[in-house]
């Protein structure tokens, strides 16, 4: 990944700092999180022992014992349904599902009670949990443990649905989560688990909350919108578009990092001063975030835009096979392609390069 | 050698981990359901009959039992009088309502499904809240948390891995408490009835769950629901104590459930019981039972009816007599004509509280739409202002 997510941190005064993945900034935040708090449980499968199949929770039922860190029998919709319970009794649950397509089974508990209770109790039993969740391609999963799930989640009301795309973010906004009243799923990108960048656990740095989107990368020809894995493709990009040089683009970069609430401001904001916008995300593009977003910026910045908001995501089909998923993937050719049909010539051009006038 | 010698293969015994873990023997339900109304002393098993010292009890699940068969017939008459959108009935299934709510103690939980709004009443829950749901004013309209009844749950048997969790949270607290989950037939196919009951085993949760098998969901009978010997064998596949009641033996009932409650508070880990019984009126008020059952079949059950087993049994003791029956009915009557009173009330739930409890704080989107909403309620209010001027 991300040379300028690199970059862009060290910025930020991260130079010194040794190098630490998201996997550990997550385990970090898990642990601060569980010695700040005795309300805060972990449960899932395979987290207490094993520490997780991708060793986010490793060390933690050491730690803290295997009632506040454990492993559950293998049951998504029983794991979310007691959590369910043990929040109403006060306790701070954070639950990890192993993959995103092994959540499902827990969707009737997270649509049908979590995301409602609090509203339905008029606030006498809001929801304190959080649903950590490995999303998103890119890591040669088979079948089944690569999807993007989260336009069901973000459709769900009362519901907050976080993903980080750096290692700062992915301590400060799993910290954010767990210390939320409302419940949060927490959407964690699987080909970022092992994403480095400079981050000293001991002085974490403060980021933004959850439900503020934040300018990555500063430009004036078109904004890039992402979050979670698609945050890097699209620094690479803008670095790309930058290097090129001959259409001189400079592309402004925002990380949404918070689906729900939705940061409209920063991100109308980016498009009125570039006046072109381009979504990119990996979950399928028919119902998929982007096109809300795309509508948004619509009906907010109509009289700046010099182009069709274009959005760029996975194709409408089940997640392929990982020998065909470079293909599926939003990557940077196709995210500089997109770019060039926002109208720089004041003509429509439809994907693939051939379409010309429609 | 091949490495299967040397391994002893070749030796005909089972592995050591082939045995069970638990012995099934003790957790299997007994024969017949258990019963405690009309029974002699021999025939009473080996919870035994209700002794002397439970003369008290007999009459407060007496009283329980003939205001809640009046407050069904309260409720459903409601529906008729457009007071209340739906109401799933409880009557024949008073028994194991009223039981629930009497056997629990202050710091224990009820998990009530829609049709147990008798449970949370005989608990003493005031029935305007507990109805809430059911007129349609809000989702929810009781201090869940204060009154330690969770809210009514419609998607069915969801409800059961909330009662466990929350059973485990005050477990590992050390709170001293149990709770009881209430589940119907149709409710044990659910995969949440499932894996609640084995989270429950393997977590030891002082949780009982109680299945009303009241015969049908909606239309469906147990014969199409379940091959299993009984709903109360579930529980030996969990490694659990599965127990068979008679649910319209209200004492039975109460008997069955406070052993149970005890077991769980005191640290011996859950328990399934399943009370038979029937629901002698339609699913709601909306349904038409005629469809799928006969007259006949119905009074079978009216014969043995909780009410009539409650009074026979009083009777027979020397415990009741007219003067008693009589002002229990008046009780009865009166809270019926304050319920009517009451429900007849027009309410008007405030829109505005439709962004209030969605998040801790509204977002930016649901700002903008209840100012929106507000907006067209001014222009409501002014229409409704212009049209009563003129």
């Amino acid at each position: 990944m991300s040379t300028a997510v690199r970059q862009q941190s060290a910025s930020g005064g991260a130079a010194e700092r040794k190098p630490a993945t998201m996997g550990q900034a997550l385990n970090r935040a898990l642990a601060d999180a569980m010695a700040e708090d005795p309300a805060v449980h972990l449960l899932g499968e395979d987290i207490g022992t094993l520490g997780g199949v991708f060793r986010v929770t490793d060390g933690l039922a050491e730690r803290f014992g295997p009632d506040r860190c454990a492993d559950t029998p293998l049951a998504e919709a029983g794991i979310l349904g007691t959590a369910v319970g043990m929040a109403m009794y006060g306790l701070r649950p954070v639950v990890e599902m192993q993959f995103d397509a092994f959540a499902l089974p827990a969707f009737e508990q997270l649509v049908s009670h979590v995301s409602r209770m609090r509203n339905r109790t008029r606030g006498g039993l809001p929801m304190p949990l959080t649903v950590r969740i490995p999303y998103g391609g890119g890591i040669g999963g088979v079948e089944h443990h690569s999807d993007s799930s989260e336009a069901y989640y973000a459709a769900t009301p009362g519901l907050h649905v976080v993903t980080p795309a750096t290692v700062a973010d992915a301590y400060g906004l799993l910290r954010a989560a767990i210390a939320s009243d409302d419940p949060v799923v927490f959407l964690e990108p699987k080909r970022l688990y092992w994403s480095k960048d400079g981050w000293d656990p001991e002085a974490p740095e403060p980021v933004p909350g959850i439900g503020a989107a934040v300018v990555r990368r500063p430009g004036r020809s078109a904004t890039l919108i992402g979050y979670g894995p698609s945050v890097p493709v699209c620094l690479e990009a803008a670095e790309a578009a930058r290097e090129d040089g001959a259409e001189g683009w400079d592309l402004e970069v925002v990380d949404l990092r918070s689906l729900v609430p939705f940061d409209e401001e920063t991100v109308a904001a980016s498009v009125r001063r570039t006046g072109r916008a381009v979504v990119v995300h990996e979950s399928p593009g028919f119902g998929g975030p982007g096109g809300e977003i795309a509508a948004r910026i619509t009906e907010r910045c109509f009289h700046h835009l010099e182009a069709p908001v274009l959005r760029v995501a996975g194709f409408d089909i089940p997640y392929p096979p990982p020998m065909l998923e470079r293909h599926h993937l939003p990557g940077v050719d196709r995210v500089l392609d997109a770019v060039a049909r926002l109208q720089w010539e004041s003509t429509w051009v439809a994907p693939g390069g051939d379409g010309g006038g429609r | 050698m091949t490495v299967l010698e040397q391994l002893g293969a070749h030796v005909p015994v089972p592995p050591p981990s082939w045995r069970p873990r638990t012995d099934p023997a003790p957790l299997l339900p007994d024969a017949t359901p258990h019963r405690a109304l009309g029974v002699r002393d021999a025939e009473a098993g080996s919870a035994g009959r209700a002794g002397s010292g439970d003369e008290e009890l007999l009459l407060r699940l007496y009283a329980a039992v003939v205001h809640g068969r009046r407050y069904n017939e309260q409720a459903t008459a409601l529906t008729k009088q457009g007071r209340l959108a739906v109401y799933p009935s409880s009557t024949g299934q008073e028994a194991c309502q009223v039981a629930s709510g009497l056997v629990l103690r202050e710091r224990d939980w009820l998990f009530p499904s829609y049709r147990d709004t008798l449970a949370a009443v005989a608990r003493g829950l005031d029935p305007v809240e507990v109805l809430s749901l059911l007129r349609g004013d809000s989702h929810n309209g009781y201090d869940a948390r204060e009154q330690r009844v969770a809210p009514l749950c419609t998607p069915l048997a969801t409800q059961l891995p909330h009662a466990v969790g929350l059973a485990h949270a005050a477990r590992l607290k050390g709170d001293d408490l149990a709770v009881l989950a209430l589940v119907g037939d149709g409710g044990t196919s659910e995969g949440d009835f499932h894996e609640a009951l084995n989270f429950a085993a393997v977590w030891q949760a002082p949780v009982v769950v109680l299945v009303q098998n009241n015969g049908f969901a909606i239309s469906v009978p147990l014969s199409k629901q379940t091959a299993a010997p009984s709903l109360a064998h579930k529980a030996v596949g969990y490694g659990m104590p599965g127990r068979l009641v008679d649910g319209n033996d209200a004492l039975a009932v109460h008997e069955v459930l406070d052993e149970a409650l005890e077991r769980a508070r005191s640290g011996g880990g859950p328990t399934l019981v399943e009370a038979v019984t029937y629901r002698v009126e339609a699913h709601t008020n909306a349904d038409d039972a005629t469809r799928y059952r006969t007259a006949d079949e119905v009074e079978t059950w009216r014969a043995h009816d909780p009410l009539a087993l409650l009074e026979r049994e009083l009777r027979e003791r020397g415990l009741l007599d007219e003067e008693t029956a009589r002002r229990v009915r008046e009780e009865a009557e009166q809270k019926a004509a304050q319920l009517r009173e009451r429900m007849h009330q027009d309410v008007a739930p405030d829109p505005q509280e439709l962004f209030a409890h969605v998040y801790s704080e509204r977002t930016p989107q649901l700002r903008e739409q209840e100012a929106q909403l507000r907006a067209e309620l001014a222009a409501e209010g002014h229409r409704t202002a212009g049209e009563e001027q003129r």
